[in-house]
């Protein structure tokens, strides 16, 4: 079995962070695990701007801010890079089992530090009844479809919700030349920046319809439409609602840490928020093992993931040192 | 086209398990099936339970055939190589009223050959079954019931039947049947004519449609939905045994049951449907199901869902309709499978072989029968040893695709090499897309892999057939 002082599980924004920051509190052994083929995680699909404003005071894309932290991430040496890794398993012993094509490795760590993001909910979660045609697809989903692989997911789009996934999509799908008829979001307000309210939706003419939700998807191979149902203070059908012809759907009704490898470990997680339980920030209930960005907590900026990860790092430094 | 001894319409279980038993003997067989790949009709809705045959009628062919099924399906999956798990099944009784009806299910169940059958009490029940309801005062504990899962079941025993020689023909629906003077039947499909002597029709919700092509009317087929719900893996343990209320006029109830790939499921209503296209689900059957799985298992949760769907039960009255039809010669009906029609489809099978051999007096048995299938590698089930092996065998299986299931590009490579041509057929045989995140991370690679593999444009990938394509437009089509 091979040992690592530090193995960091996730090589995005967090995991590079967190990988920075440890290093330069004196961890010189460290192994960064990705799945995918390069570093970077979702930052890689977000080619729109507005990342960085706090961290490096600068208006970046997504790719960009990923790319100053890759860059990070090389200049030490000492940080192993695995790409194509994923963790099938950890324990509370600090043992991670690694898939890699060609191999698979068992992997004692001192301390580990859990920076695996989150994952979209589903139509599923929120229960949207109907049919299961083509056309329904999370957000993230389409974003990529778009952005990494060129192909254009739909025509006419109904977007569920209103976080700032979903906004930046109605305009980014527009600007492919779709149409996104409408935005349903269940609450009073947004739930997205200010800044995304207005210029992913009201410069571009899509309606939000406040206070509504989709009952209903409807067509057989692919979407025909969406019923949509005004809800209450209460979110009870009022009875009011109105078809959305669209082949379409795009699902945006929040984010999920994923903490599936810690739970597998036995740690400590909140059933309702998906966050590990720990007497502080950055830990778990398991000592040495750490959790930061948006698996820790789901943050609104990358700039907060980063900060966040950049602590973790050298709490685990800390940790580290301690157990030496 | 030369023409067929055996035409089969229809490849779900009972079509592809006919076409296993009848590729034993010398005979020339084809498979034609309207959907774009094999088990995508009432199959795939299938919930998975290998039925022990209580709850039929003695005297009934769903009870004689149920209860041979649940036998034959433990030899052939052993020969195939398929997970079958024993995991015993408890009907809950709560009221005195209800003890008594559950020794009525027991006593119609020794009739008909069902082993093992008990009753056990609270302290039993508190010891194996700790999440069950305590207000459960007794059950009925068949420990012959077991789980499988059903479209791997469909596709396992059709490529077994096509490693003897049937021919499989997808997205051929059958639009008319004509019986000529040389006593063949001919079957005319968008695609070709097929010629054959036997026509076997096995077209479940559209069985009554295909018997009227042939002249045979005197029986309907209506719809019966029912919305299943799945649950997260994580909730594995939320019952040991598969759980039964006590069968309604209808349906075996409510039940909250595991599946064989390890998520717990909750279903299915049992609601008249008019339309056979309409697989919808409703607010109203997700709070009716989990109100109903709660009085049996309180912790059951909605916010473990996973995934829901409908499926459409072929009903044609109470029993299956298994009939050689005298007044039009050749023709063998196959209708109103539906449960215990996962179960009972190898009994059917034989039975149907049975009916073919007194047509064709001088079969013969094929010298070599190929009985057996090499198990297929699914990462998901097997151990860190063998994932070592598998992997330094092949190095794709250390490439995951999929993560919240674990699958590996090479079990994608696989299925599509094994036939399958959509996202859903993948999905089905793999697990890839069948988790929790509902493939918002896979589906780009699975649709690259697919393109790749399967010879299409990527933008051409569909969810289930023509129609149903995953996306409109790929922009390196548009040109400059």
């Amino acid at each position: 079995m091979k040992e690592h002082d530090l193995v960091i599980v996730g090589g995005g924004p967090a995991g590079m962070a967190a990988a920075v920051a440890a290093h330069d509190a004196g961890v010189r052994d460290i192994l960064l695990l990705e799945r995918d083929q390069r570093l970077g995680g979702i930052l890689n699909q977000c080619v729109h701007t507005g990342f960085g404003v706090e961290h490096f005071k600068e208006i970046l894309t997504g790719p960009e801010y990923a790319a100053r932290f890759m860059g990070l991430v090389e200049e030490r040496k000492d940080i192993r890079v695995s790409l194509k890794s994923f963790v099938a398993r950890m324990t509370r012993d600090k043992v991670i089992t690694c898939l890699m094509p060609g191999r698979l490795e068992e992997i004692q760590a001192k301390a580990v530090i859990m920076a695996t993001g989150c994952r979209e909910r589903t139509r599923e979660m929120v229960h949207i009844p109907g049919t299961r045609p083509a056309g329904i697809f999370s957000a993230g989903l389409a974003q990529k479809l778009i952005n990494v692989e060129g192909l254009l997911p739909g025509e006419n789009v109904v977007i569920v919700g209103s976080g700032d996934i979903g906004l930046i999509m109605a305009r980014r799908l527009t600007l492919e030349g779709a149409r996104v008829k409408a935005i349903i979001e269940i609450q009073k307000e947004s739930r997205g920046l200010y800044r995304n309210v207005v210029q992913c939706a009201h410069d571009f003419n899509i309606p939000i319809h406040l206070r509504h939700k989709i009952a209903r998807i409807e067509g057989k191979d692919r979407v025909e439409k969406v019923w949509v149902e005004q809800v209450d203070a209460e979110l009870n059908e009022t009875g009011r609602g109105f078809g959305i012809v669209c082949d379409t759907v795009l699902i945006s009704v929040g984010l999920i840490p994923e903490n599936e490898l810690l739970e597998m470990a036995g740690a400590a997680i909140d059933p309702l928020t998906n966050s590990p339980v720990a007497a502080s920030a950055n830990m778990t209930s398991i000592p040495g093992i750490f959790s930061c960005g948006n698996s820790f907590k789901v943050y609104d900026i990358v700039d907060s993931v980063t900060k966040d990860s950049l602590l973790c790092g050298q709490m685990a430094a800390e940790y580290i040192k301690g157990a030496a | 086209m030369k023409p067929f001894d055996i035409i089969i319409i229809g490849a779900g279980v009972t079509g592809s398990a006919i076409a296993r038993e009848l590729s034993r003997y010398c005979l020339r067989i084809a498979v034609l099936e309207k959907e774009e790949e094999l088990s995508f009709g009432v199959s795939k809705s299938n919930s998975g339970i290998i039925h022990p045959g209580t709850q039929n009628p003695p005297g009934s062919l769903k009870g004689r055939l149920c209860v041979e099924g649940n036998r034959l399906t433990r030899i052939i999956a052993d020969e195939l190589g398929v997970d079958f798990k024993e995991v015993g099944e408890l009907i809950v009784a709560f009221t005195p009223e209800d003890v008594a009806r559950l020794e009525g299910i027991k006593k119609e169940g020794e009739q008909l050959g069902v082993a093992g059958l008990r009753m056990v009490d609270t302290a039993w029940l508190r010891e194996h079954e700790p999440n069950l309801n305590p207000e459960v005062i007794a059950a009925l504990y068949a420990p012959a019931a077991g789980i499988i899962s059903p479209y791997r079941w469909v596709y396992d025993l059709s490529e077994n039947a096509r490693a003897n020689g049937v021919e499989f023909f997808t997205s051929t629906p059958v639009q008319a049947i004509k019986r000529c003077e040389c006593a063949l039947f001919e079957v005319t499909t968008p695609r070709a004519v097929y010629k054959s002597r036997i026509v076997i029709n096995c077209a479940g919700l559209f069985a009554d449609d295909v018997a009227a092509m042939a002249g045979i009317t005197d029986f309907r087929i209506t719809p019966r939905k029912g919305q299943e719900f799945l649950l997260d893996k994580k909730r594995e343990h939320l019952t040991n045994h598969l759980i039964f209320p006590l069968p309604t006029a209808v349906s075996k109830g409510v039940i909250a049951i595991k599946t064989s790939d390890g998520n717990p499921m909750i279903g299915p209503t049992a609601e008249p449907a008019v339309d056979k296209y309409d697989l919808t689900t409703t607010s109203e059957g997700l709070d009716a199901v989990f109100a109903q799985a709660r009085r049996m298992v309180p912790s059951v949760n909605p916010d473990d869902i996973i995934a829901y769907f409908a499926g459409l039960r072929p009903v044609a009255g109470d029993d299956f309709i298994i009939r050689d039809e005298e007044t039009v010669p050749g023709l063998i009906t196959v209708a109103g499978i539906q449960s215990p029609g996962l179960t009972a489809a190898p009994a059917i099978a034989v039975m149907v072989s049975g009916m073919v051999r007194k047509h064709l007096p001088r079969l013969r048995r094929k010298l070599f029968f190929r009985r057996y299938r090499r198990k297929e590698a699914h990462l998901f089930a097997v151990s860190v040893t063998e994932t070592r092996k598998l992997i330094a065998k092949d190095r794709s299986y250390g490439d995951i695709v999929c993560r919240c299931e674990m699958v590996s590009a090479k079990e994608i490579e696989d299925a599509i090499a094994r036939g399958a041509r959509t996202m859903d057929g993948v999905k089905f045989r793999t697990r890839a897309q069948a988790g929790r995140c509902h493939g918002s991370f896979c589906t780009t690679r699975i649709m690259k892999i697919l393109s790749a593999k399967a010879g299409v444009p990527v933008a051409r990938v569909t969810k289930r057939g023509a129609g149903s394509e995953i996306v409109k437009k790929d922009r390196a089509d548009e040109g400059t």
